[in-house]
């Protein structure tokens, strides 16, 4: 029993440390000029992908339920977190200072949206909170779509119709222009500051797991009727739970948006939702290194391999299908567990027969 | 009387959502499952229709027909390859496998018919209506949704409660063993839950096409949703509650496009249900369901 | 004064009448049985003491306070307890979590002191580690705390979720069929822990059970239910002699 390190806590630190050694790795390669661009470009967007997986995995390995609004928080972190930085942009010059803050912004706005639609939806079934995620997530995907802001001497104008209702006054200038979205967001974000922000997502994630909170929030999971009758309030620690997956993955948009110069609001369909729990899927349900492993893979992948575009979500879609019969159905499962077993003895037994020559 | 219109069209959308959400309701209830390739299934009719329309040059009921049976079996071949094996499995295994089959239509449809979207032949061909001296028109489509919708709603009540198959429909809703400790058979009739279910989303498809001739492969992604709403809204389980959360939705959506702004429409819908949950989330026919501990 | 009271209880499932004007006392140290044929509505009256249903007609006094009505959570907190006669354990948590988790509402921190790990996280993890082993010990469950409650064989199962019970230091521990599915050598043993439990744990315990073994072995009083009436209470061996409790068991 006497371990250096309990299971669960090396669990955790060999994530960071793998965490660490690929960024180290990367640097090293980027130093060296043995770094595409096309690899470069793809630095930030891994960081977002992992820290959205990872976040979206608290809510469907760990509390056990599903959640297809992933995409819409995100948006909600990508907009706040930009308007944020775009107005700021001129009083705060220092990045190292304005883009913590815009995060904070980002996943804190994104959080409260979570909190706002889980009261009433996570007394009920899961698939209620599926379809309500779902449709959440379009919601916010529209509203952005429709909505127009800008701002000059006399402060915010918002409308939902066009950019010439708002009766901007000629030095004023737009922040959100209905469906072209937003542009001018400062590009705060970097490699390393995307890698810090996954470090951290990650410490909090397994610290998460590993406290008073993790544990009550799986026995929910395992066991809801037994979990009330020991005491444990259902509804408190599933809106933690999921507060803190929409805080996450509003965090991820931030970090997202401030990649790239322009951003639209048609970019946070129904699609990212369904690619961000494919991550979670194939990375093992419950498994936070999986989530970050498979969102850097499958990033990649259909870049270095562009014939298989035109079928990467097909092949999603039955890698998820598959995915969900092997792991779930007892008698498929066992049927390869025993035929691995015998295989496995069969080796064993060849070797041990050699060795015993 | 632009009121009117909007409100004839509203009825004539809610009737289509209405047929699409029967499929929800009686798979939920039966199957306990959010079927979320439902709405693909509406996909698939469209397509089976406008090849059989266009390439092979049938006749328009003939080209329904072909598709409700394609989708049928369609229905049946989903439910045994992926999800029958999951009976046991959690709600999320199974939620998670509904989706991929819902974006494994899709991502066929999208391989073999391409991206760009086709312009579908209405196959209804029954005179419109006029009147007002013409200020009101009431489109054959409307006439047609509204008619098949009623139909098809009095038809499957009365086969729920009068047929041997449909009354064992409604006791493996009930309680499953229990249904199969009395000898009946579950998974033949979850199967036919299914055919039935995807059977109307072809007719659905051939309504909802016509009205809307612009097919692609996410046609049917969104009126799914809705009318996943619309089943939620009027009741989950229940054959009329389907009828009128369909009606209900298909005017607000409606008025909500003609009156409050045509980019938020999808999203009123969207909050009406979550509306719905907060208030009264058994919906307006629904009946609550005790746990067994 | 009594720690559990029972008045006139009643509850129906549609037109079913499951349990009708159920009153039972118990009082505090108590070891009481609650027997019946099967389906006189033993373990609905578990779910309504356990406000897993809410009861139609009647109160539930626990300690003095009415708890009629209260949520499962509530009333645990009040104080009862529960084990279920179909096993219900967190089964993909460690044993030793599992009993941890029961521990959740005596040694209680913040989440934001979990995930920045202040120092009040150790210090509780620490107390729950050592409270849940001294839990396991009387279970002889204290070698397996890092196996997988789905692990461990059945007989350790429903011993695990006493365990688990306890933690939540209830006054009134409720166990379903304790000895289901043991055999007589595990049953003598179970007793033997059911009776250390009661004194050193100093809770009261009602329990469902069909061996009467069991029951004419430690329970003190006993309430026999049929068709979910009251049919007979009073002292074991009173109830047990009865010809009407023989009849209910045996048939005409």
């Amino acid at each position: 029993m006497k371990q250096f390190l309990k299971p669960a806590t090396r669990k955790s630190f060999i994530t960071y440390l793998l965490v660490i050694a690929a960024f180290i790795a990367v640097e090293i390669m980027v130093s060296t000029g043995n770094a595409s661009n096309m690899f470069k470009g793809l630095l930030v967007p891994f960081c977002v992908y992992s820290v959205a997986a990872a976040s979206l995995n608290l809510t469907v390995g760990i509390l056990g339920e599903l959640s297809l609004g992933q995409a819409g928080f995100m948006c909600i972190g990508a907009y706040s977190s930009a308007i944020f930085s775009i107005v700021t942009k001129d009083t705060i010059t220092s990045a190292w200072v304005r883009f913590p803050v815009a995060m904070l912004i980002g996943g804190i706005s994104a959080a409260i949206f979570g909190v706002l639609i889980g009261i009433p939806v996570l007394r009920l079934r899961g698939d209620y909170l599926a379809i309500v995620t779902l449709a959440f997530g379009e919601i916010i995907k529209n509203v952005f779509a429709a909505l127009y802001i800008g701002y000059d001497s006399s402060g915010l104008h918002v409308s939902l119709t066009s950019q010439g209702d708002l009766g901007l006054a000629p030095d004023g200038k737009m922040l959100i222009n209905g469906a072209l979205g937003i542009s001018g967001t400062p590009k705060d974000s970097t490699f390393e500051i995307g890698f810090a922000v996954l470090l951290i997502t990650l410490i909090i994630i397994y610290n998460f797991v590993n406290s008073r909170t993790g544990r009550a929030v799986m026995s929910i999971r395992d066991n809801r009727i037994a979990a009330e009758s020991i005491g444990l309030n259902i509804t408190k620690f599933k809106l933690i739970t999921f507060g803190l997956t929409a805080f996450l993955a509003g965090i991820a948009g931030a970090l997202f948006s401030h990649n790239l110069s322009t951003l639209q609001a048609s970019k946070f369909d129904y699609n990212l939702s369904i690619l961000v729990l494919v991550f979670v899927v194939l990375g093992g349900i419950g498994n936070i290194r999986g989530s970050v492993i498979a969102a850097v893979v499958l990033t990649y992948l259909p870049e270095v391999l562009r014939s298989i575009n035109n079928y990467r979500m097909l092949i999603y879609s039955i890698v998820l299908i598959v995915m969900m019969i092997f792991t779930s159905n007892a008698k498929i499962r066992g049927f390869f567990t025993a035929s691995f077993m015998k295989l496995k003895g069969l080796i064993i037994k060849n070797k041990s027969a050699k060795e015993g020559e | 009387m632009a009121f009117l219109d909007n409100l004839i069209n509203g009825i004539s959308l809610g009737s289509i959502y209405a047929v699409i959400a029967l499929g929800y309701t009686l798979v939920y209830g039966i199957a306990k499952m959010l079927n979320f390739a439902h709405g693909d299934v509406i996909m698939v009719g469209g397509y089976v229709i406008f090849t059989a329309m266009t390439s092979m040059k049938l006749n328009a009921y003939l080209s329904v027909l072909i598709a409700v049976a394609a989708c049928t079996v369609l229905g049946i071949t989903i439910e045994k390859v992926a999800y029958k094996p999951l009976r046991q499995a959690t709600s999320l295994a199974v939620l998670i496998t509904a989706i991929g089959m819902s974006y494994f239509l899709q991502n066929m449809a999208l391989l073999i018919f391409g991206e760009k979207p086709v312009t579908f032949t209405s196959v209804i061909s029954i005179p419109k209506i006029s009147l007002f001296d013409g200020q009101i028109v009431i489109k054959s489509e409307a006439i047609a949704s509204i008619i098949v919708s009623i139909l098809i709603v009095v038809g499957l009540s009365l086969f729920v409660n009068k047929t041997r198959s449909g009354r064992a429909m409604l006791a493996v809703s009930e309680d499953k063993d229990a249904a199969q400790l009395m000898g009946i058979n579950v998974n033949r009739t979850i199967s036919l839950t299914f055919a039935i279910g995807s059977g109307l989303a072809a007719i659905a498809g051939a309504l909802l096409c016509s009205t809307y001739p612009v097919l692609s492969n996410t046609t049917g992604a969104m009126p799914g949703i809705k009318a996943f709403v619309a089943a939620v809204f009027g009741g989950i389980g229940s054959i009329p509650g389907a009828m009128i959360g369909g009606l209900l939705i298909g005017v607000i959506e409606i008025l909500g496009r003609a009156y409050i702004s045509p980019q938020l429409a999808d999203a009123i819908v969207f909050a009406v249900l979550i509306v719905v949950l907060m208030v009264k989330p058994t919906g307006i026919l629904g009946k609550k369901v005790n746990e067994k501990v | 004064m009594a720690l559990l009271e029972v008045k006139k209880l009643g509850i129906s499932f549609g037109g079913l009448r499951a349990v009708d004007d159920f009153s039972m006392t118990i009082e505090k140290g108590q070891l009481y049985g609650l027997i019946g044929p099967n389906g006189a509505g033993k373990t609905t009256i578990f779910n309504l003491l356990t406000g897993v249903y809410k009861p139609t007609d009647g109160t539930i006094h626990l300690d003095g306070k009415n708890i009629t009505g209260k949520s499962t959570t509530e009333i645990n907190k009040a104080g009862i307890a529960r084990t279920f006669q179909n096993i219900r354990l967190f089964s993909n948590l460690s044993v030793l979590d599992n009993v941890k988790a029961g521990l959740s509402n005596r040694y209680s921190y913040s989440t934001a002191t979990g995930v920045f790990r202040l120092p009040k996280f150790f210090k509780y993890e620490k107390q729950m580690t050592e409270r849940a082993m001294e839990l396991l010990r009387p279970f002889d469950l204290q070698d397996d705390a890092d196996t997988l409650a789905s692990n461990l064989p059945y007989g350790k199962q429903r011993k695990l979720e006493i365990a688990r019970a306890l933690a939540t230091e209830p006054k009134l521990l409720l166990l379903d069929e304790p000895a289901a599915g043991m055999n007589p050598k595990e049953t003598a043993g179970l007793m033997n822990t059911i009776l250390t439990v009661r004194d050193d744990f100093g809770v009261t315990v009602l329990l469902i059970e069909h061996d009467m073994y069991l029951v004419s072995g430690i329970c003190e009083k006993l309430s026999v239910l049929n068709f979910g009436q009251l049919l007979r209470e009073g002292p074991t061996g009173e109830v047990l002699a009865d010809p009407e409790v023989i009849k209910a068991y045996l048939g005409e």
